[in-house]
């Protein structure tokens, strides 16, 4: 079925695409790509332990997809701290924003790319289209990327609580959202066909 | 030197505001790890996430899933304070919200 992924008899799981559904894979795991950004040690190339050296930030990204991606660690949305315990909560959040955004970005960075490497590496099936086959670890790196192109479609899409995504099924065919908004509901079954072949 | 000298006394520590005693760390109340609600992962990745990074059963795994669907929130694990901001990244890698607290109840 085409947007489904199906299980392969030992282990990983294929999809059928056809050329204009690669595209859109591609196109919009490259914009995540820049939209993560490069890693700390970009600039110096030559040295291979800037990279672990490098302090990540400290403040949250002022991107609100990035702010999705990474959130603060010590917030409690539903909590209302007085003054004193907000202060710890920020100076507790920035302190592991240092420590951990580097290589959650380095993850995501690893997972779109992945992405970007296994539809590159397709054949065409001369009909438009190609079967993309994944390993059991390509699947966990597509899962993963698909979950982060769809929080960052659903933040573009401001997508907050459960009615938005209601609304989103109920746009008129006009709205300037519709494309995103078909992209982000195909991503959608993509991902849920495809955790279902990697069910433990 | 050589002989036991007196032991500084204790209460002179405990002069701090009440509301000064309240931030400090508590070391024998645990921290926890909290997924909170999110319209855009789907409830079987949610899922998915609990049985194979805690290794939770996929009967706990569903009913932590829709803890956080239905209440918000869910507490998936408790521990020291590194634990818990080792599952937090963890949570955070997979694209899921988490935050970590101390258990203060």
């Amino acid at each position: 079925m085409p947007g489904t992924f199906e299980p392969l008899p030992g282990g990983g799981a294929a999809v059928a695409l056809d050329d204009v559904e690669i595209s859109i894979i591609r196109s919009l795991a490259v914009q995540l790509l820049e939209l993560i950004g490069p890693g700390p040690g970009a600039d110096t190339p030559d040295d291979p332990l800037a990279e672990l050296f490098a302090d990540g930030p400290s403040e949250p990204p002022a991107d609100p997809v990035l702010r999705r991606l990474f959130p603060d660690a010590y917030s409690d949305p539903e909590g209302t701290p007085g003054p004193r315990e907000a202060e710890e909560q920020r100076a507790y959040s920035a302190e592991f924003r240092r420590y951990t955004e580097n290589d959650l970005r380095a993850g995501k960075r690893e997972n779109a790319l992945a992405v970007i490497r296994s539809l590159d590496e397709l054949s065409a099936t001369g009909e438009g289209g190609a079967v993309l086959k994944l390993s059991p670890a390509e699947s966990r790196q597509w899962l993963s990327a698909l979950n982060d192109l769809r929080l960052a479609i659903g933040s573009r899409l401001d997508i907050l609580d459960e009615d938005d995504t209601d609304l989103l099924y109920r746009l008129p065919d006009e709205d300037p959202r519709k494309p995103m908004v078909m992209a982000y509901l195909w991503l959608g079954g993509l991902q849920e066909t495809l955790v279902s072949t990697l069910m433990p | 030197m050589g002989h036991v000298t007196s032991p500084a006394p204790v209460e002179i520590e405990r002069t701090e505001s009440a509301e000064e005693v309240f931030a400090v760390p508590e070391p024998d109340v645990p921290w926890v790890t909290i997924v909170h609600n999110d319209p855009v992962n789907l409830m079987s990745y949610v899922t998915y996430v609990f049985q194979t990074y805690f290794g939770y059963s996929k009967d706990k795994a569903t009913k932590l899933m829709l803890d956080v669907h239905h209440k918000g929130r869910a507490v998936v694990s408790s521990g020291t304070r590194e634990e818990m901001e080792r599952d937090v990244q963890a949570m955070h890698g997979y694209g899921l919200w988490a935050t970590l607290q101390q258990d203060r109840k």
